[in-house]
């Protein structure tokens, strides 16, 4: 039994040292950019389909837009990008945009002023989901080539009706409005697609990366591009690896095999917290958790119910404990630092006065039924109102489900109470109004399945029409008001309990400077990284 | 009366060669038809569930803000609007072309997936399952042969150390330790940053791939990347195969042919190794085949900690994503690796075991 216990034994020593010959590194290197992320829901690349964060990220380094935003400021608004200037028509009706000259495509091809107008015409006529962004101006397959039109260096947009031009160009910066390659994009044309389907996994733009691989799940690496007419980036390689857990996510952050963690759970941005070369930054994003009521059901129609529901949220206790560092307290439809947006929380967790609303509501006890996605923060962000709930005499039924399944139900106007987060689709302050407060139909038979108010079938009566004129208004600062306005009166009678706003904590290098997650309004930039 | 041939045992066994040969067609037919039913069976069961599950696969295609008049027509393209048999003969048709359809939430063909990702899955399971054989055979014969002692006594705790621990938990640990703290193994994923797609694909299997390719760097830098992951799945392996193999042992150790051959004075090697373990290889093989394919459907959480871009957490994320396409042809590719282990591990039966028909 010698022989065994050597064998055993050799084995064992075999696979220590073979474990060892394959060293590791220390640190990324100087001119690389590697990110931990979560990126499994990105679905495709090609920007007229593009909708989720993960493909926006990788869009936004790989494409520009006629107007864009300057990753290190985000405040200033839209700014030249592929468009060097504009200007809007006495009616209020076009834009023309004048194109930066000597811009290339990454393939080779100049960037004109035929692509910019075929871009968005083919966004139009491919009719994708994020199509609404630029359909909203009265654009169709069949008008679009009338409306928005290449005329040597300039491409004129004519919207339907006079909009507020900053509601316009807000719109351009989304993903949507990425310029891409026609003729790049036509050699590889199937069954009428405009490129559609070959898109889907390449890249046909002329952003300061270009894309090498998409590995779903897995990876997506992009390259410098030297062409860049904004000069090439200093990390001349960005590599996003998918890493789906926190643990993980933080040992390659200590480790130094990566320079950035996107999704550091609390626990874990405590651990790294004050660690020697890291670095831990808090940016506001754009999704705001809510509950929504549904008015099919006659007691949460109740007007004093709605309210009551706003008090029986903990946002004090929540904010501080289990969302610590992921959640703000943010009671209003408009994410902090949109157009328009306001900071007043006046509801807070007050029992007795749920209580009493409650009383003069008429309702002693009710059972509802709350629909959850299987996230952790969710999933205790409805027991903590579950708790609050049982009170005052009503009992809620937690069902939790995947993000589709719930998400289903919802849209089938099936839940009592969805517990939910919604991010906005583009840098302006109607991409929240237009679907929390606006409703033009409410009949099952209409199916306006995109707006939340239509979801828990809510007619917010005159508040559809402000958010109509609001988004007709020329003057910045009156539009502004028009917002608070509105925002002011959907806290006091809407069904919607708005809860939170979130916060993501990036942990990086510290040494890593540059690195522009986007804020509440667009995706995350990497062409002005330096380490 | 006839006068008839006589009976040889020539003449028998032409005389039964076209039996047999039937009897081996036979025998053919009906493993080959138990597979197609098999796979028919599972493809079926799996399409339904998919089709029932409350999740909308349209939903994850297009998006939750689509348009109703989108949604429609998503849910047409799809085939959804056809009963639910047509789309299932429809999926079988594509399959028998081996056509798995696009995957709904990467607009890729599946089979190009899963080209992709169950190598990954292959190589670290074989790994891991090499790891469990080498260290679990031996360990499970020297705990029969020592039954009692303290040998036995660590094998068992090893064993039930290996049943009980939490795998995820194991992993973060194993991670922690040895390439958090130590170092002595690269992270997660199958290579460092500085090797991805250094190396064409010809298999799939980085190991391999890079020393076809005579890429040593690239296969130290895999193999550090590897050993942890197929080390925790080789624990897990190597605490079942230990303890069944300690189980085989003991019943054959106790048969009266060891101990004739221990009168006989034959060496107390020739008698574990020559005799008792050559009886059990038989049943070893079943459970080394049901790990290894344990191991081949993709361990999910396994994958989820390590990065490792494998099988189970693909069709995982397809089946929380309602990707049946993707569910489907993932599932596809586990029932044939199963069904080909058990036709395997038959072939292997015969060959060791002539009795065995």
């Amino acid at each position: 039994m010698n022989a065994m216990n050597r064998l055993l034994a050799g084995a064992a020593i075999g696979l220590a040292v073979a474990a060892t010959g394959g060293g590791v590194f220390a640190e990324t290197p100087p001119d690389m950019l590697v990110i931990a992320n979560r990126i499994d829901d990105m679905t495709t690349l090609d920007p007229a389909q593009s909708f989720e964060f993960a493909g926006g990220d990788v869009l936004r380094n790989t494409t520009s837009n006629l107007v864009g935003f300057d990753p290190l400021d985000l405040e200033a608004g839209y700014q030249p990008d592929l468009a060097e200037s504009w200007e809007v028509s006495e009616d209020g009706k076009t834009i023309t945009f004048t194109m930066r000259e000597g811009v290339k495509f990454h393939s080779g091809n100049p960037v004109r002023a035929e692509d910019a107008a075929w871009s968005l015409q083919r966004a139009v006529k491919l009719n994708k989901t994020p199509a609404f962004i630029l359909t909203q101006f009265g654009f169709t397959p069949e008008n679009v080539e009338e409306m928005i039109k290449a005329d040597g260096n300039t491409v004129s947009i004519t919207t339907d009706k006079k909009y507020a031009t900053s509601f316009v160009l807000n719109c351009l910066t989304a993903t949507i409005g990425s310029i891409v390659d026609k003729e790049l994009l036509m050699q590889h044309e199937t069954d009428g697609d405009m490129g559609n389907a070959w898109l889907a996994n390449n890249d046909a733009g002329s952003g300061p990366y270009k894309l090498v691989s998409w590995k779903p799940s897995e990876s997506v690496t992009l390259e410098s591009y030297a062409d860049y007419y904004g000069g090439e980036p200093a990390m001349k390689r960005v590599i996003v690896r998918h890493v789906a857990e926190s643990a993980t996510q933080r040992l390659l952050l200590e480790r130094g095999d990566i320079d950035a963690a996107r999704n550091l759970n609390p626990e874990d941005i405590q651990g790294v917290q004050g660690t020697d070369g890291i670095a831990v930054d808090d940016v506001l994003r754009g999704r705001i958790m809510y509950l929504g009521l549904n008015q099919n059901n006659e007691i949460l129609a109740k007007p004093e119910v709605r309210q009551a529901f706003k008090y029986l949220v903990d946002y004090a206790g929540m904010q501080d404990s289990f969302l610590k560092g992921q959640y703000t307290i943010h009671q209003n439809f408009l994410p902090a630092t949109y157009l328009g947006a306001v900071d007043e929380n006046p509801f807070t967790y007050n029992i007795e006065k749920a209580k009493e609303l409650l009383e003069q509501a008429g309702v002693t006890e009710a059972t509802f039924e709350v629909g959850v996605r299987d996230a952790q923060e969710r999933i205790e962000i409805a027991q903590s109102l579950q708790n609050a709930a049982a009170q005052v005499g009503i009992t809620l039924n937690i069902t939790v489900g995947t993000g589709k399944q719930i998400l289903t139900r919802y849209r089938a106007r099936e839940l009592d109470i969805a517990l939910e987060a919604w991010g906005p689709d583009y840098p302006d302050p109607n991409t929240n109004a237009g679907t929390f407060a606006y409703n033009p139909d409410n009949s099952l038979e209409a199916q306006n399945t995109g707006l939340l108010a239509w979801r828990i079938a809510w007619d917010p009566k005159d508040l559809t029409q402000k958010v109509e004129a609001a988004v007709q208004e020329t003057d910045r600062d009156v539009r502004a008001q028009m917002y608070r306005d509105i925002q002011a009166e959907f806290r006091e009678v809407s069904p919607f309990v708005m809860m939170f706003q979130q916060i993501e904590q990036l942990a990086r290098d510290a040494d890593l400077q540059g690195l522009s997650l986007g804020g509440a309004i667009t995706g995350a930039a990497y062409w002005k990284v330096t380490k | 009366m006839a006068l008839s041939e006589p009976e040889t045992s020539e003449n028998k066994a032409r005389a039964d060669r076209p039996r047999r040969v039937r009897g081996g067609l036979w025998k053919a037919a009906s493993v080959l038809g138990s597979i197609v039913a098999t796979m028919l069976g599972l493809l079926f069961v799996t399409f339904i569930i998919g089709r029932v599950m409350p999740v909308d696969p349209v939903i994850s295609v297009i998006g939750e803000r689509a348009t109703a008049e989108q949604y429609q027509a998503a849910y047409q393209a799809m085939g959804l609007d056809k009963p639910l048999i047509v789309q299932f003969g429809v999926y079988l048709w594509d399959v028998l072309h081996f056509d798995f359809g696009m995957s709904l939430l990467n607009a890729r063909p599946v089979a190009e997936d899963i080209a992709r990702v169950f190598p990954a899955t292959l190589e670290l399971a074989t790994v891991g399952i090499f790891i469990g054989i080498v260290l679990g055979v031996p360990l499970g014969v020297l705990a029969a042969v020592k039954r009692g002692s303290w040998i036995d006594q660590i094998a068992r705790v090893l064993a039930l150390v290996g049943y009980s621990m939490p795998i995820f938990w194991l992993g973060l640990v194993g991670l922690l330790v040895f390439y958090g703290i130590l170092g002595w193994v690269g992270g997660p994923g199958r290579v460092g940053i500085f090797y991805v797609d250094v190396v064409p694909t010809v298999t799939g299997l980085i190991l391999v791939d890079s020393l076809l390719d005579g890429n040593i760097a690239v296969f130290k830098d895999a193999f550090s990347h590897i050993i942890l992951p197929a080390s925790l799945l080789g624990y897990y392996s190597l605490a079942y195969i230990s303890r069944m193999t300690r189980s085989f042992m003991l019943e054959q150790l106790s048969a009266e042919y060891i101990t004739t051959a221990r009168v006989k004075g034959m060496s107390e090697w020739n008698v574990i190794w020559g005799h008792a373990f050559r009886n059990i290889r038989v049943q070893l093989i079943t459970v080394i085949a049901l790990s290894y394919a344990g191991l081949l459907e993709g361990s999910v959480l396994t994958e989820i900690i390590f990065s490792w871009p494998g099988i189970g957490s693909y069709i995982t994320t397809a089946l929380l994503a309602a990707d049946m396409n993707a569910v489907l042809g993932g599932t596809v590719v586990v029932g044939l690796v199963f069904i080909l282990l058990n036709i395997f591990a038959d072939l292997l039966y015969k060959f060791l075991d002539p009795r065995a028909e």
